[in-house]
Formats: C-alpha cells, structure tokens, sequence
C-alpha cells in the first residue's frame, strides 16, 4: 500500500470516526437501533455543499451541516418517542424520507465542490502536502468532538442520558424525562454523523446522493472493532476505541482493496464491509465455541 | 399526605380476558405513616402502587400527594414526590453505571439536570458516609460498577437512593422477595430504620403476613381491587396471623386458601 493509500485510509477512518461516535450513541449509550444516519450522513454533505458552492463561509455551512443532521436525529426520535412507532422502523422510515430530501436540498443527484474553499484548504499550512494536511486537520476536530462528548456524558444531563439507555424505568422512577433523553441524545448522535457528512463532502470534492449508503454499516462495524481491540467500561476509553476501531476498519478495507492478488476492486467496498462486520460479529461465538470445546 | 380516590383500573376492557384490577379503590394515608399491604396474588396490590407511582395510569378516580393532584403527571415528574423502591434488585439501578453515578442520579430525583458536573467531589463523601451505615464494604467501591454488586446489595443501595433526596411517598414493592432470607431480613431493619430517620410516608406491599403484622403502623388487605381489611394501633397490636386470616374470612364471607397468603 502506498504512502498516499495510507494517508487517504486515515483521513477517511477519522472521518467515518465522527460517524462511529454517533452511531455508538445511539447503539449503545441509548440502545435506540437507528438507521437514521445512512440519510443524516449525505444531508450533511448535501446542505454543505450546497452551502459552500452557494458561497457561504465553509466553517458556518459545516455548522449548518451537523444542525441539518441533528434535526433529522429529532425526527427520528419524534416519531419513537411521542408517535410511539417502533425505534427501527422509525429510523428507517427517516432514512427513505431522506433520500428524497436531500435530492431536493441539493436539486441534483450531486454537488462538485472542486475549487470552492473548504475547512481542509483554509485550515491547511501551505507547507504540508495536502494529503497530509488533511488528516492532521480531521485529527484535531476528532479529538475535540471526543473530548466534547466526554465531558457532556459526565455531566448531569450526560449522565441522564446514560441512564435512560441503560434501564428507562429506573430513570423514570428518579425523575428523568426519558422521552426528551432520546430526542437529545438522537439529536447529539445525528449531529456527529452530519457533520462527517459535510467533512467527507469537503474532503472528497463533493456531495452525492449515494454517499450515505452503508454508513450505518461502517459505522458499526467501527464501534464492533474498537470494543474488541480495546474493551473497557470507561466512557474515556470507549470512545477512544470507537475512534480506533473507524481508523483500522478502514486500513483494513484499504487494504483488501489494493491488494491486486485478491482481484477486489472498489466496487466491491460494501461487500467486504458486511463481511468484516459479519466476521466482527461472529468472533465472540467462535471464541465461546473454542474454550467450551476445550473445558470438555 | 397521601390521597387516592375511588381508584379504577381495568385491564384488556372488553375482551374476554378483561381483568378489573382496582374497583373503587380508596386510601388516605397521613404524613409518617408506615403502611403494610397484604393481598393474595391478583388483589391489586401492585396494581395499586404502579398508579400511586405513575407507571400505571387509571381510568378513573384521582390520586392526591399533599392535597396537590398528580393523576396526570407521568411517571418522571411525581418522582419529585415519590421514591420507589422495585420488587426486582436489578430494576432499581442502572448495572452500567458506577455506584457513585447511581446515588448521583438519586440524589438528584425530580431536579432539573444541567451541565454541572454529574459526581462531585463534595457528594463523594457524602455518599461513603451512607455507604458505611449498611456495613457491607461499599463504601470503598464508589467506582465500581453496580452490575457487579449481588442482588442483595444492590436492593440495599436502591433503598439507600430512595432516602437521599427528601420525598413524601416511599413506595416498597415485594422489594425483599426476591432476596435470601438473611439478606431479606437485613434489607427490611435497614428500610425501618430509614423510613423512622427520616420520617417517610411509606406504602411497603408484602407477602408475609407475619413482616405486615411486624413492621410499620398501620396494616391493610386487598381483595379484589379493594380495601377489605385496614387495622391499626391497639386493634392492630393484638392481632396475630391466624387472626388476620380469621378476620379476613369474615370480611370476605369465603373462604381462604391459607397457603396462598401463608407462603413465605
């Protein structure tokens, strides 16, 4: 693999770490199954995109992005909370609704953004190659949005939010409006995914229509990595190794698809990805399966 | 102060499973009061505390906590009002949680929850101090996570949580069935000296009618989604199991069958 593969790997691993954080908000601190970001992922590409070639500020439309994500977050939890349809399906009705919503945002099945300004080229020193610059940028935004979230989840509303994944009832029973945590944490959850949306829009030259699918995919498959090569209980660890877990996901998926002697090309990126997630999954059982054999 | 008037609840209405869990259900209880509350299984008794606490809403009649009425308010706001305490060690807690972020959420019961940090360190050692009184060691394991803890301790720490923040109802529910009898018995002094420390208006339902006799002041029967039987005081003083059997017979003109209540 190539310096610039391996480069290339990284910026896009922590981009689809913000994408993880979400996803592991809504999976795990909430158990709330939700779908929603495959849409919320290319809604913040879209209204990004569609911000920046329109002219405004890349930082305020990368702003706008994460908002646009983390109403769509709302919706969802909307729909759950107050409509009381099942969390599942609510996310995937949001995801379908999506799809028509960002075709209408930007009024094309894609966005160029080619010589518009983006963060990577404002933000980038003029003496770093580009593909270097870019990932030491996605770097700093990453660790802050970690940071961020560690320190809300330890606050009291953090930590009402915890509670109400954990076991609803017992936050009832101490005073937690549990309805209002989900559509908080959603919100939080969606915002993270929309603004890798808009990030990945910048860094790649451009919104797609089809830019969302699998993201909620890749996005578990991250968290699934990260809990096994790191597992801790530690809120500060586990959002570490989610982080980790999007970076060496994405190595890994490099990988497999530049190396010419396996004959995988880049469509076949979501096959490999359900089949890593697929492998991820089954480990643990195999493991069970193992030291049982041996106890007999 | 506790106020409930002519409670309703029917289950399923209209199918041919309908079950009429409270039929007219009336109970005032005054403030520091320890009330007992016994029933055969299917008398309400339950049924009669999740509408108390919110979980369960009522087709009609209304629910009064010192004179304010909370027949509307879900679950999450009357627990300003009302602690509880669940049948099930594990549903009074959250296992992912530490304990110190368990007693962090109950002290915090019905306030507002902003941005301040969840666990200071000021609470810390308030919590260890509450800790020590159960004797069990827990006070060094603040960091732990409570999922850790046996079922015992951690029905001991739900009802520690149920007393950190000033309420006027304490609701009990079964909260030592489901323990071994030593851990039961140590769980139920612990919530006698809580409810007189601190004064509690406490509903506790129970199966043993030797604990309804013993513990509290005042004693009450269901039977059917009503109050058949409420004994207190000298009358109350005087009364052993066989008698409470007795009384209820006569209450109820039928008979009883005795190990339906006796169990336990």
């Amino acid at each position: 693999m190539s310096l610039f593969s391996m480069f290339g790997a990284l910026e896009i691993g922590l981009i689809f770490s913000l994408v993880a954080l979400g996803v592991f908000i809504s999976f795990r601190l909430l158990r709330f199954p939700d779908l929603t970001v495959d849409g919320s992922f290319p809604l913040g590409g879209a209204v990004g995109a569609l911000c920046i070639s329109n002219g405004m500020d890349p930082f305020l439309s990368t702003v706008l992005a994460a908002l646009a994500g983390a109403c769509a977050g709302v919706v969802t939890a909307i729909l759950n909370v107050h409509l009381k349809i099942m969390d599942l399906l609510a996310s995937i009705l949001m995801m379908t609704a999506l799809y028509s919503i960002n075709l209408r945002i930007m009024g094309k099945p894609n966005i160029p953004l080619i010589m518009e300004p983006t963060v990577f080229t404002i933000l980038e020193p003029s003496w770093l190659i580009d593909y270097i610059a870019r990932p030491a940028i996605l770097i700093i935004i990453v660790l802050l949005a970690k940071l961020a979230l560690d320190a809300y989840f330890s606050t009291r509303q953090g930590l009402a939010i915890r509670a109400t994944g954990s076991n609803p009832r017992m936050a009832r029973a101490q005073g937690i409006n549990t309805g209002a945590m989900i559509i908080l944490g959603m919100a939080i959850s969606n915002g993270l995914v929309g603004l890798a949306g808009a990030l990945f829009a910048q860094s790649q030259g451009g919104a797609d229509i089809s830019m969302g699918i699998g993201t909620i995919v890749i996005g578990l498959a991250a968290v699934i990595v990260g809990e096994s090569i790191l597992p801790s209980r530690k809120l500060f660890l586990i959002t570490l190794a989610v982080i980790l877990g999007a970076i060496v996901y994405r190595f890994f998926i490099a990988l497999a698809l530049n190396s010419d002697f396996i004959g995988l090309q880049a469509q076949d990126l979501n096959l490999v990805t359900a089949l890593l997630v697929t492998f991820a999954l089954v480990i643990p059982l195999f493991k069970q399966r193992m030291s049982r054999r041996k106890r007999v | 102060m506790l106020k409930a008037n002519d409670l309703h609840i029917t289950f399923n209405p209209g199918t041919p499973i309908e079950t009429r869990a409270l039929c007219g259900m009336s109970l005032q209880i005054p403030t520091g009061q320890f009330v007992t509350v016994i029933g055969t299984n299917g008398a309400g008794k339950s049924t009669f505390l999740n509408a108390i606490s919110g979980d369960q809403g009522v087709d009609s009649g209304s629910i009064l906590i010192n004179d304010i009425d909370v027949t509307a308010q879900p679950v999450w706001e009357r627990a300003k009002q009302v602690a509880r305490v669940f049948q099930d060690p594990m549903a009074g807690t959250c296992e992912d949680l530490t304990i110190e972020e368990n007693m962090s959420l109950a002290e915090q019961r019905g306030q507002r929850r902003g941005l301040g940090r969840a666990v200071k360190a000021s609470q810390r050692a308030g919590f260890r101090e509450h800790l020590a009184t159960l004797g069990l060691g827990l006070e060094n394991r603040l960091h732990d996570r409570i999922g850790l803890l046996s079922g015992g301790q951690r029905q001991a720490v739900s009802l520690l949580m149920a007393a950190l923040r000033p309420s006027q109802i304490l609701l009990l529910d079964e909260h030592t069935a489901a323990l071994d009898p030593r851990t039961a018995d140590f769980v139920l002094q612990l919530t006698q000296r809580i409810v007189k420390e601190k004064q509690l208006t406490t509903m506790m339902v129970t199966h043993s009618m030797r604990q309804a006799l013993d513990v509290g002041d005042r004693t009450i029967m269901l039977h059917q989604g009503q109050v058949v039987l409420d004994v207190s005081g000298d009358q109350r003083k005087g009364l052993d199991v066989p008698d409470l059997l007795a009384m209820f017979e006569k209450v109820r003109g039928e008979k009883l069958a005795d190990d339906a209540l006796l169990l336990s």
